[in-house]
């Protein structure tokens, strides 16, 4: 299987990573479904699990992804076994891979985030992905993700009940980004994950209905990458602590080019879902830019955009 | 199980209907390891859009020449530009994927429209010692096509259509309660729109006879990862289309 590139490895919140790239939460299952596509011991930077909620959820019913130009639109609803099965079932299988495992949580009020974060700190977790932004269930996160008060607060709450790395996923549906990112990094986060999916919709003309069963659902994909990329920079210019950026990452240059903006490592989300084997073939994509350009390594570029 | 990507090539792509094509793919691996039922998802272009790759049952597959089967209904935008390729182009084909249908020795297979595929798979592989009927449901005698894919094969068809233009009037559940009384089966294998398959897989029950169906959802990744095609299962069991299906036991998801 692939070798690992000394030039794409990287420190994430104190996590060592073999590249900098995350596999995006919900759209790698539980990492072992991509077992034989890829090699998750060498090929991965880390992955962050499907959204874990305190009790399992069904998700939404009706349809739940549908296709837009160049983007996929999804309203799945944080579909899940619940965190404490995911400790007991799910989380033994995957320490048998040498692949740092980020546990994505997401909760309807404080208390919950709160017992999210201590049944998540346990052996086997490397760092809590904090969900304050999911569009897709009533008051699953993106409640909190749109003030810069509510944010800080869950950062807050999570925080004095983990001793993980947090890392807080933003909300690209907002008035201002940057004012969120300052909150929660005051409130001690130690690192942003940006973007999650931009709100959108989807007409059926035929049967004059909405196609997606939740009406609304969350872009991502290809379409989204200029707004990711722009937020990712104004974000980057605001606050110290590290980020991973991503929106519609397909390729190793659309990866670099959020490490140029400021991102410290990336997410890949919708291009696992065109090609199961994406991320390892992002990496290499990477890797070979590195050596073509004479880069020693892949961080000498982050944040190295040249303004005007 | 994880399937293959494979830069797969066309060998041909031919239309047999006023919608309807079927596709030759050179795609070893896949040929080599597919069972009934999997399926196929196909990245119809290298570009961005459309994006998502197309979910395709396999209506054939034969390891020893390395191809697949594939037919498909031309319903928007991926599948118009399947229409495009020719012989020697490339197309990237993922499987195979998801769960197989269990055959058994005395078969009754129901198909309906773009679902009759996995039954014409099925229909040209019985293996020996085993028997099937096939009931074949479509819209009018314009559509007889789909019953000609079955010409070489060992099964006996049966047809009915919307319109009554050619064999029974009605759908297949018309003649499948008839047909089960004359002759023995111990299995039934559907695939087709949700409600015939909900039709057959009652009268399946009503006769004791356990039904197999094969759903068809709209998928995201095709690979489990990001439960776009979830469904509910009898006492409340979660399932994702793609890899706990396409092929269900009746009574675990219609109840």
């Amino acid at each position: 299987m692939a070798t690992v590139d000394p030039k794409l490895a990287v420190e994430f919140c104190g996590i060592f990573m073999k590249n900098p790239i995350v596999a995006a939460s919900g759209t790698f299952g539980f990492g072992l479904e991509y077992d034989g596509y890829l090699d998750l011991n060498t090929e991965v930077g880390a992955i962050s699990v499907k959204g874990l909620t305190p009790t399992a959820r069904p998700g939404n019913a009706g349809v739940r992804i549908a296709e837009t130009p160049s983007g996929v639109l999804n309203c799945i609803g944080l579909e899940n076994p619940g965190a404490e099965a995911f400790v007991a079932d799910i989380l033994p299988n995957l320490k048998h891979y040498d692949v740092p495992i980020f546990a994505n949580i997401s909760g309807n009020t404080l208390e919950e985030y709160e017992v999210m974060a201590k049944t998540l700190t346990v052996e086997g977790v490397a760092a809590l992905e904090v969900n304050i932004s999911c569009p897709n269930v009533k008051c699953g996160g993106m409640a909190f993700g749109v003030q810069a008060e509510s944010a800080a607060a869950v950062c807050k709450a999570v925080k004095a009940n983990t001793d993980l790395p947090v890392i807080m996923k933003l909300s690209p549906n907002v008035t201002d980004i940057v004012e969120i990112a300052r909150a929660v990094e005051a409130a001690g986060a130690d690192g942003i994950s940006m973007i999650n999916t931009l709100l959108g919709m989807s007409v059926d003309l035929r049967t004059r209905k909405p196609l997606l069963g939740n009406i609304y659902g969350g872009l991502s994909g290809p379409a989204v990458k200029p707004v990711a990329l722009r937020l990712t920079h104004q974000v980057a210019q605001a606050i110290d602590i590290p980020i991973m950026g991503g929106g519609g990452i397909m390729t190793g240059e659309d990866a670099l080019e959020f490490m140029l903006v400021g991102a410290d490592i990336v997410s890949v989300g919708t291009a696992t879902m065109v090609d199961p084997r994406a991320i390892g073939i992002i990496a290499s994509e990477m890797s070979a830019y590195c050596e073509s350009q004479y880069i020693d390594h892949v961080s000498n570029l982050v944040g190295g955009i040249i303004m005007p | 199980m994880s399937g293959y990507v494979e830069m797969g090539r066309v060998i041909h792509n031919t239309q047999i209907g006023s919608d309807v094509w079927r596709m030759s793919v050179y795609a070893p691996k896949q040929a080599k390891e597919a069972q009934l039922g999997q399926f196929c998802n196909v990245r119809v272009t290298g570009g961005t859009a459309p994006l998502l790759r197309r979910p395709i049952s396999y209506a054939g597959f034969d390891a020893k020449a390395g191809t697949i089967d594939l037919l498909y209904r031309v319903v928007g935008k991926g599948t118009e530009l399947m229409t495009k390729l020719q012989e020697g182009d490339t197309l990237d084909c993922l499987g195979p994927l998801g769960q197989a249908f269990t055959t058994a020795d005395r078969m009754l297979l129901v198909g309906g429209g773009v679902g009759i595929a996995p039954m014409l798979c099925i229909a040209d592989r019985l293996q020996p010692g085993q028997e099937a009927h096939v009931i074949l449901g479509f819209r009018n005698a314009s559509e007889s096509f789909w019953a000609d894919l079955f010409k070489d094969s060992p099964v006996t068809v049966h047809i009915t259509t919307d319109d009554g233009s050619l064999g029974t009037k009605g759908y297949p559940t018309t003649v499948m309660e008839t047909l089960m009384k004359e002759e023995q089966f111990d299995a039934v294998l559907t695939c087709g729109p949700t409600p015939m398959m909900k039709g057959v897989a009652a009268v399946a029950q009503q006769m004791e006879v356990p039904c197999q169906v094969s759903l068809e959802e709209r998928m995201g990744c095709g690979t489990g990862g990001c439960v776009g095609c979830a469904c509910q299962g009898k006492s409340g069991t979660r399932y994702k289309v793609c890899k706990d299906g396409p092929v269900f036991p009746a009574e675990e998801v219609f109840f």
